[in-house]
C-alpha cells in the first residue's frame, strides 16, 4: 500500500489553485486587483507619476532637502489623518479635526507661552480636551443616534470659535524658538548611523516573525509561505529603506518628527490587525448588527474611535504649531480638514466603512504633500492647488467607489 | 466546544423557562404570552407559519429584542438578556435566519468574532487550526478560511454561522431555519450534528418548516401561530394534525382538545 501524506488542513479542497512559486505570487496580485483588491496600488502609481512629472518642471523637486521639508510637513496633517482613518474605518466622519488641530495648538500657545505652565502639561491637556470632544461626539452618536457628519459639524463650528477665543485680540502667539518643542517641529534629525540602523528594521522584524509563524503553520499542519518569498520581500524592502535613508542624508536627514508619525502609524496598524479592538473595528464598520450579535459592545467601538480621532488631530495640531512655531487663529483652517481625510482615502481606507489600513494614512499624506510642494515650487497660486487637490480627492473617492463596485460583483466585499 | 468533555446541565434538567413572555413593535403583536421549556439533552423544534414570530422568539432569547413583559429563567434563576453579549455569556448560541455574517472579515475571523484568542496579540494560527476542526466536524466544503464571507455561497455562510454557534461551549443552541439554504449532504450533516449535540446534554431550539427534518431529530414540537402558542406535540403526531395546529384549521380534534383544556384552566381561575 502506498502512504499518501495527510493533506495539510488548508489545503485539502482540491478545487482551490496553490501555487507557491514566485509566478503565483504575481498571478495572485493580479487576480486582486481585477477583483478590485487594489491595496496600495493606486498610492504607488500615483506617487510616480507625481514625481515624474514635477521633477520634469522642475528638478529641485527631487532635492533632497526639498524631500526632508516634505517630510516635516507630512506628520503633521498625517497625524491627524490617522484619526480619520479610526471613523472612517467605522463608516463614520470627523469633519472637525482641524478645528480640534486649531484648538490644541491655541491651548498650548496659551497655557505654555502666556500662563508659563510647563510645556508637557500644557500638551497632556490639549491632549485631554481632544479625548474629552472625542467623546461628546461618541455620545451624540450612541445615545442620541446623531449622525457623526452633522455633530462634528458643528463641532467645527463650536471648537474653531473657543480657538479665536482663548486666542484672544491679538489672535496669534509665537512659540519660543529656542525651545525643544519649535527644535522638534523644524530642526531635530534622527543621527545618520541610527536612521541606518533603523531602516534594517522593518526587515529584520520581517524576517523574524514570518520564520516564527511559518514554524507555528509547519507545526499546525497548516500551509506556510515559501521561505525564499519572504527573504525576497524582506529584501527588497530592506535595499528600498536604506536607499531612501541614504538620499535624505544627503540633504539633511530624517526628521524626528516624521519619526514620531512612523511610530504611531506602525501602532495604530499592530492595534488594527493583531488586537481584538481592530478586529472588532473592522466588524463595526462592515456589518454593525452582526458585530452586535457576536457580542461586541458596538458602542464602546465607537466611542474608542471617536476619541481617537480628536486625540490625534490635538496631537497634529501641536506638531503643526511646533512646525510653524506659532499658534494662530489660522492654524488647522483652510485645506487642514479637507488633507487630513483626503490622505486617508487616497491612501486607500474606504469612505464606506470596514476597510482600511493605518498605512493609508502614511501614503495618502505623502502624495497631498508632494502635490502641494510641487505646486508650490511652479509658483502656483492657493487657488489654482486647491483645485487640483480637490481633483486629486475626486479621483481618489470615484476609485474607491468603482473599486467598491467591483468588489461586490467579484465576492470581496 | 473547547470543553466537549463536560456536560454542563443534567440531562433532563430544564435549563430555559419563559413565562407570559410578550414583544410588541408599535402596535404589532409579534409574541403575546408565549410559555416554553427547554430542557438539557432535549431537541424542540419551533414550528409555525410565516410570520408566526418564531424569529422573534429566538431573537428575545438571544438578546437581540428586549421582551415587552414575561419573565425569562436560565438554570433556575430569573435573568434578562439585556443584549447579545449577556446571553452569549449565559451559554445561548444563536444561528440567526438573516445570518450574522461580517461580509469583509473573513472565515476565521467572524467564526471566532467577539471571542478571539488572546486578544492583545491574536493568535491567528491557533484560531485557523480551530477553525478547521470545526468545519471539517461539520463536513463543511469551504476552499479556503482566508477569503473574505463575500466569496462564498449561501449554503458555507450558513455552515459558517453554525460552526460559531457552537465553538462557545453553550448550553443551549438556537438554530432558525439553518437548513434552508443546504443541500442534501449538508442537512443530513446539520441534523446529525443536533443529534451530538443533544446527546452532549445541551438544549436545542430548531424552526423548520420541513416537517420531515422536525420529526426526523425533534423530541417535542411547540406551534406558535399569530403570536401564541398553539399547542406542543410529539414526533408521532399526523401530519394532519400538526399543519392543522400551524394554519390553526379549526374543525379537528387537536384544535377541539386545546380549546377544552384552556377554558377549563380559565374557568379553575375564574
Ligand atoms: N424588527 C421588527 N420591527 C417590526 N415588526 C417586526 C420586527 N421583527 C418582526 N416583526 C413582526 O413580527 C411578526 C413575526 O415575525 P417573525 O418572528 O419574523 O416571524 P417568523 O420567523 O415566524 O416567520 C411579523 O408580523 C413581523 O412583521
Ligand atoms: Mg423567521
Amino acid at each position: 500500500m502506498t502512504q499518501n501524506p495527510t493533506p495539510m488542513l488548508d489545503r485539502s479542497d482540491a478545487r482551490v489553485r496553490h501555487d507557491d512559486s514566485l509566478m503565483g505570487a504575481v498571478r495572485e496580485f493580479l487576480d486582486r486587483v481585477k477583483s478590485g483588491d487594489l491595496g496600495m496600488l493606486p498610492v504607488a502609481i500615483g506617487l510616480v507619476v507625481i514625481s515624474v512629472v514635477f521633477s520634469a518642471l522642475n528638478p529641485v523637486f527631487l532635492a533632497p532637502n526639498n524631500l526632508v521639508n516634505m517630510l516635516f510637513d507630512c506628520a503633521t496633517v498625517g497625524v491627524i489623518s490617522l484619526g480619520i482613518v479610526c471613523v472612517l474605518m467605522l463608516g463614520e466622519i470627523d469633519l472637525s479635526v482641524g478645528s480640534m488641530s486649531g484648538f490644541a495648538s491655541a491651548m498650548v500657545g496659551v497655557l505654555w507661552v502666556n500662563m508659563g505652565l510647563p510645556v508637557g502639561l500644557a500638551i497632556l491637556a490639549a491632549l485631554i480636551v481632544g479625548a474629552l470632544v472625542g467623546s461628546i461626539y461618541a455620545f451624540l452618536f450612541n445615545k442620541l443616534g446623531m449622525p457623526s457628519f452633522i455633530s462634528t459639524l458643528s463641532g467645527l463650528l463650536a471648537i474653531l470659535g473657543m480657538q479665536l477665543y482663548i486666542l484672544g485680540p491679538t489672535g496669534s502667539i509665537n512659540l519660543p524658538f529656542a525651545s525643544a518643542l519649535v527644535g522638534f517641529g523644524q530642526l531635530w534629525i534622527i543621527p545618520k548611523w541610527l536612521s541606518h540602523l533603523l531602516a534594517l528594521l522593518p526587515g529584520a522584524v520581517m524576517v523574524l516573525t514570518g520564520m516564527s509563524v511559518m514554524r507555528r503553520r509547519t507545526a499546525a499542519n497548516l500551509s506556510a509561505q515559501p521561505l525564499g518569498r519572504l527573504v525576497l520581500k524582506a529584501a527588497v524592502l530592506t535595499a528600498a529603506l536604506e536607499f531612501a535613508v541614504w538620499y535624505l542624508n544627503l540633504g539633511r536627514g530624517v526628521p524626528l518628527m516624521f519619526g514620531l508619525f512612523v511610530a504611531l502609524v506602525v501602532a495604530l496598524n499592530y492595534a488594527l490587525t493583531r488586537t481584538q479592538w481592530g478586529r472588532s473595528m473592522f466588524a463595526v464598520g462592515g456589518n454593525r448588527e452582526a458585530a452586535r450579535r457576536s457580542g461586541i459592545n458596538v458602542k464602546r467601538i465607537y466611542l474608542s474611535a471617536f476619541m481617537l480621532c480628536s486625540t490625534f488631530a490635538a496631537l497634529g495640531g501641536m506638531l503643526s504649531a511646533s512646525r510653524l512655531a506659532s499658534s494662530s487663529q489660522q492654524a488647522g483652517t483652510g485645506d487642514v480638514n479637507l488633507n487630513a481625510i483626503a490622505a486617508a482615502v487616497i491612501g486607500g481606507t474606504s469612505l464606506f466603512g470596514g476597510r482600511g489600513s493605518a498605512w493609508s494614512a502614511l501614503l495618502g499624506i505623502i502624495v497631498i504633500q508632494a502635490i502641494s510642494n510641487g505646486l508650490t515650487l511652479l509658483n502656483l497660486s492657493s487657488s489654482l492647488r486647491y483645485m487640483i487637490t480637490g481633483g486629486v480627492l475626486a479621483t481618489a473617492v470615484i476609485v474607491d467607489s468603482l473599486a467598491r463596485r467591483s468588489r461586490v460583483s467579484h465576492g470581496r466585499a | 466546544m473547547a470543553g466537549s468533555t463536560h456536560i454542563s446541565a443534567r440531562k433532563g434538567e430544564r435549563i430555559l423557562s419563559l413565562r407570559g413572555v410578550s414583544k410588541k413593535f408599535g402596535a404589532v403583536s409579534a409574541l403575546t404570552d408565549i410559555d416554553l421549556d427547554i430542557h438539557a439533552g432535549e431537541v424542540v423544534a419551533l414550528v409555525g407559519d410565516n410570520g408566526a414570530g418564531k424569529s422573534t422568539l429566538v431573537k428575545v432569547l438571544a438578546g437581540v429584542h428586549q421582551p415587552t413583559s414575561g419573565t425569562v429563567e436560565f438554570m433556575g434563576r430569573q435573568v434578562t438578556m439585556d443584549s447579545p453579549a449577556a446571553a452569549l455569556n449565559m451559554g445561548i448560541a444563536t444561528v440567526f435566519q438573516d445570518l450574522a455574517l461580517c461580509e469583509n472579515l473573513d472565515v476565521v475571523a467572524n467564526l471566532f468574532l467577539g471571542h478571539e484568542m488572546s486578544p492583545w496579540r491574536l493568535d491567528e494560527v491557533q484560531m485557523e487550526v480551530r477553525a478547521w476542526t470545526l468545519l471539517k466536524e461539520l463536513a463543511a466544503r469551504i476552499p479556503s478560511v482566508r477569503e473574505p464571507i463575500a466569496s462564498l455561497s449561501g449554503g458555507q455562510r450558513q455552515t459558517v454561522a453554525i460552526a460559531r454557534s457552537l465553538l462557545l461551549d453553550p448550553k443551549i443552541i438556537m438554530l432558525d431555519e439553518p437548513t434552508a439554504a443546504l443541500g442534501v449532504a449538508q442537512t443530513a450533516e446539520v441534523l446529525n450534528l443536533i443529534e451530538r449535540v443533544r446527546d452532549r446534554g445541551l438544549g436545542v431550539i430548531i424552526i423548520s418548516h420541513n416537517m420531515e427534518d422536525v420529526r426526523a431529530v425533534a423530541d417535542r414540537i411547540v406551534v406558535l401561530r399569530l403570536g401564541r402558542n398553539n399547542g406542543v406535540f410529539t414526533p408521532e403526531t399526523s401530519n394532519q394534525e400538526l399543519v392543522a395546529a400551524i394554519t390553526g384549521a379549526t374543525e379537528n380534534a387537536v384544535s377541539r382538545r386545546n380549546e377544552r383544556l384552556e377554558s377549563e384552566a380559565r374557568g379553575e381561575h375564574a
